[in-house]
């Protein structure tokens, strides 16, 4: 076990947890202002992979089709939100849930009718090589484009959230619905905005990692359910907490699965540590998410004081 | 019976109760007025268990049920109504009733046999019912009863488990005068049974009930004593009572 | 449903097996039984999501270990039927204990996310267990014995078990609603923070709750694993859960029949969309038949938004009307 496989795989994690945040930080901000809980979240994810696979394929490009997919499938995220999605906010939880739950199952049938179950995208040729980062340490160039990319969204939000009149009134609608609605700020087209930003948050986490974790219907469910681990461990509304969340899931998972298995092989028989190595990696995030609702079940960041 | 020794309670930076030192007698109906936001509702939560205390002592009958939950302070007497009416919609008056006499007589770890079976609860549930003033009501689906019936509702549960005292929160909340009437016998009725801490803004109610009366204002007691004290008391006439010199 | 009816429909389940023997219909045979076994769950999930207001979206593990325990029995050559599906129900309710008790410490959406979490952590840990098929499932030779001259190798003798557990289920929980637990945990539900004011430790009644519709679900999941003699680790990923809700709020949430009706709802529209082909249907859209799932949440979000009563529910406001 090398310093080079740590650093790498704390880059991964990294990258991970970057993807991780673009996801968390819209179902953050519709679950803490509108109180939803949006399963169909990792459909817009899903929405934005295939979206970007099949506008590469049309264009030739990678960056165009990536670059395009982004604001078709916000404008997709509004009009769900404008036609069934508006309808829930003033239902229970439980209603929520599953009218969510059947707009997972409408949407992935649908993405199968029009695409098929699966779609190729492969990640640009100038990118599939390693780059140096230090003297005999090498690193995947698309996975640094990842993390810039990730790195620079989470930047701009930060901007987009703390510095404008309208991350002032998202942080407000985050902290206290009411008070932001009795402020009388155009709420519907706040939400269809906010909205829009989160599906395009999804489009290009999809889009990104598409190549990496090739892009198939139902990749939606597996990353949905980390998503709001994260947004757990964070802290409900909160965009900061996202981040820390998110970048800690990443990190605990990636890192979990890599060395967890070697950790366990140093300490039990081999039968063991080959069957309990895996198991417990996997969970990792999870056992994170019990820890922190037990000891502190706000989360790390809670929106509201 | 009931005694507060610096019962205190803070959220963040703001501080609800504030050293509260606080007694009621067996057998008193005790007043606690204050103006809003002095904390009222915080205190009855605090001692009724729906809130914990970050500092001071709650006894009861002796006892220190600071860290007790709420349904082991049931048990043991301590019962409470709310301020917002909190009953149980969808079930009918004398369901609601039954649900409270049923939590003090016997386990409810029981799966077989069928409720409706134990005549005996639902007798005590309908004789409260009558007591409340609701004997007409009785089916009736508590959702759909009026305001002051699910006030009088309200009150009935917290009476239904035989409590020795019972914290009555704004009993008399957006009720008329015909209704707060009613209200007012009632507790005149139950108070030869039941010790009663009673949080009321309706100062003529108060005034008629009260044997003594504590004042708090801005989570500290400023004044505790009997009415015709407090009436009289400088410092409450001028935080509470305003510039009504004559009252 | 009232009494006539229950009778109607039991007899009329009695007699179909004759009926379907007598046309050589095997497959409904079946199918039916897949009915009861999904219903059974769907009911158990009723317990806790309709008369007390849980919403556990991580039911599937309970399911799950049902079908996994049973099928380890068999695997490891302990066939009777009378150690393996006790052991089974007890390690499903001991599962649903544990999950239970820590979940059931949580409120709202932290709950619904922490069963989440356990249901997904429980598909994990299955599906790493290479010894016991892994990812592949776990392929059974036989049903288990009942040396009682019990043959549910034979899918007649199966159907009749499995529709005997589920009328006793529902007899079970008529019992229970009735009963002075059923009528805390509905009035939990109702109002949860005024039954612990009146004297009722909410927990333990939660808690127990959860155990008894745990347990309940490990018996369905027996019933699973034994029916197709097969079992693999997507009996408890969430989506699974998912489905069991589905079923319930189909069905008629807090409803005695929602888990029945719920099941044979869902499980025979799949079973329409999939086998029987409809030709206007298919000149739009060739093989819709393959994207059964589309009308499934088409109805499902239909129900939502505007019968969220179910179809129980339904029924029952227009007998009242």
């Amino acid at each position: 076990m090398s310093w080079v496989l740590i650093l790498e795989q704390t880059l991964n994690g990294l990258q991970f947890g970057l993807m991780l945040f673009l996801l968390a930080a819209g179902l953050t901000l519709v679950f803490g202002i509108m109180d939803m809980i949006n399963l169909a979240h990792g459909s817009l994810y899903m929405l934005g992979a295939f979206l970007a696979a099949a506008l590469v394929q049309a264009t030739g490009s990678f960056a165009l089709g990536v670059l395009l997919a982004i604001p078709a499938t916000a404008v997709l995220g509004m009009l769900l939100e404008m036609s069934v999605l508006r309808t829930l906010y003033a239902r229970d939880h439980l209603s929520q849930v599953l009218a969510t739950f059947a707009l997972i199952l409408i949407l992935n049938e649908a993405v199968r009718i029009v695409w098929g179950s699966d779609l190729p995208l492969t990640m640009p040729a100038a990118l599939s090589g390693p780059v140096q980062l230090l003297p005999g340490m090498f690193y995947p160039a698309y996975r640094l484009l990842i993390i810039g990319v990730g790195a620079a969204v989470a930047g701009l939000l930060y901007v987009l959230v703390a510095r404008t009149r309208i991350g002032m009134l998202v942080r407000a609608g985050a902290s206290n619905r009411e008070m932001a609605l009795a402020m009388g700020v155009n709420i519907r087209r706040l939400f269809t905005l906010l909205f829009g930003v989160g599906a395009g948050l999804c489009a290009v986490a999809g889009a990104l990692l598409g190549p990496l974790l090739a892009v198939q219907v139902g990749m939606g469910e597996n990353i949905l359910i980390l998503a709001f681990v994260v947004i757990v461990v964070g802290g409900i509304g909160s965009i900061r907490g996202a981040l820390a969340g998110a970048v800690l899931v990443g990190l605990v998972d990636t890192i979990g699965r890599a060395f967890l298995p070697i950790l366990f092989g140093l300490f039990f028989q081999p039968r063991v540590a080959s069957a309990a190595g895996p198991a417990i990696a996997s969970v990792l995030a999870y056992l994170l998410m019990v820890v922190v609702l037990y000891f502190r079940p706000q989360g790390l960041f809670p929106a509201r004081g | 019976m009931l005694e507060l020794r610096s019962v205190s309670k803070h959220f963040g930076g703001i501080v609800a109760t504030d050293e509260v030192t606080l007694e009621v007698e067996p057998g008193e109906v005790h007043a606690l007025i204050g103006p809003n936001g002095a904390g009222k509702s915080t205190l009855i939560a605090q001692i009724a268990g729906d809130l914990g205390s970050d500092r001071g002592a709650i006894l009861f009958e002796g006892a220190d049920i600071t860290q007790a939950t709420q349904h082991e302070r049931v048990r043991a007497g301590l019962s409470r109504s709310y301020q917002i009416t909190s009953i149980f919609g969808r079930f009918s008056v004398v369901d609601n009733l039954a649900l409270a006499v049923q939590a003090r007589s016997g386990s409810s770890f029981s799966f077989w046999r069928p409720v409706s079976a134990e005549a005996a609860l639902f007798e005590e549930a309908r004789s409260i019912a009558g007591e409340i003033g609701l004997a007409g009501r009785e089916t009736a689906s508590a959702a759909t009863l009026a305001h002051g019936e699910q006030r009088a509702l309200e009150v009935g549960l917290a009476l239904a488990t035989r409590p020795k005292l019972v914290l009555l929160d704004e009993p008399m909340a957006g009720m008329g005068p015909e209704e707060s009437q009613r209200m007012i016998e009632l507790i005149g009725r139950i108070r030869a049974r039941v010790t009663v801490l009673l949080v009321e803004h309706d100062m003529d109610a108060v005034f008629r009930l009260a044997d003594r009366i504590s004042v708090l204002v801005s989570g500290r007691i400023i004044a505790s004593g009997t009415p015709a004290a407090i009436r009289a008391h400088a410092e409450v006439k001028r935080a509470y009572l305003g510039e009504e010199a004559g009252v | 449903m009232r009494g006539a009816a229950t009778w109607a429909v039991l007899a009329m389940a009695l007699a179909f097996p004759l009926a379907m023997q007598a046309e050589h219909q095997t497959y409904y045979l079946s199918f039916a039984s897949r009915i009861f076994i999904y219903a059974l769950a769907a009911t158990s999930l009723n317990l806790i999501l309709g008369y007390g207001g849980m919403i556990s979206f991580g039911h599937a593990a309970f399911v799950g270990t049902g079908a996994y325990v049973s099928s380890i029995f068999i695997v490891e050559g302990i066939t009777s039927a009378w150690i393996g599906w006790p052991a089974a129900v007890a390690a499903s309710a001991l599962a649903a204990l544990a999950i239970g008790a820590v979940s059931l410490r949580t409120r709202g959406v932290y709950f619904i996310m922490i069963t989440l979490a356990f249901a997904q952590m429980m598909f994990f840990l299955v599906n790493s267990m290479k010894a016991y098929g892994g990812d592949e499932g776990l392929s059974l030779r036989e049903r288990a014995s009942t040396g009682l001259g019990i043959d549910l190798g034979s899918d007649t003798v199966f159907y009749y078990v499995a529709l005997a557990l589920l009328a006793a289920g529902l007899y079970a929980l008529h019992r229970l609603a009735h009963s002075r637990f059923g009528r805390v945990v509905q009035a939990i539900r109702e109002n949860e923070a005024r039954a612990e004011a009146i004297g009722f430790p909410v927990y333990r009644y939660k808690l127990a709750c959860f155990v008894l519709a745990g347990a309940a679900g490990g018996l369905a999941g027996v019933l699973l694993a034994s029916h197709g003699k097969y079992v693999n680790p997507n009996v408890l990923h969430w989506t699974q859960s998912g489905t069991l809700m589905v079923m319930v709020i189909l069905g008629g949430v807090g409803r005695l029949w929602g888990g029945v009706v719920g099941a044979a709802a869902l499980l025979g529209l799949e079973d329409l969309i999939s086998n029987h082909r409809i030709e206007w249907v298919a000149a739009l859209l060739p093989n819709y038949q393959q994207h059964a799932n589309l009308g499934v949440g088409a109805v499902l979000l239909a129900i939502v938004l505007f019968a969220p009563q179910g179809i129980a529910g339904v029924l029952a406001g227009r007998r009242r009307a």
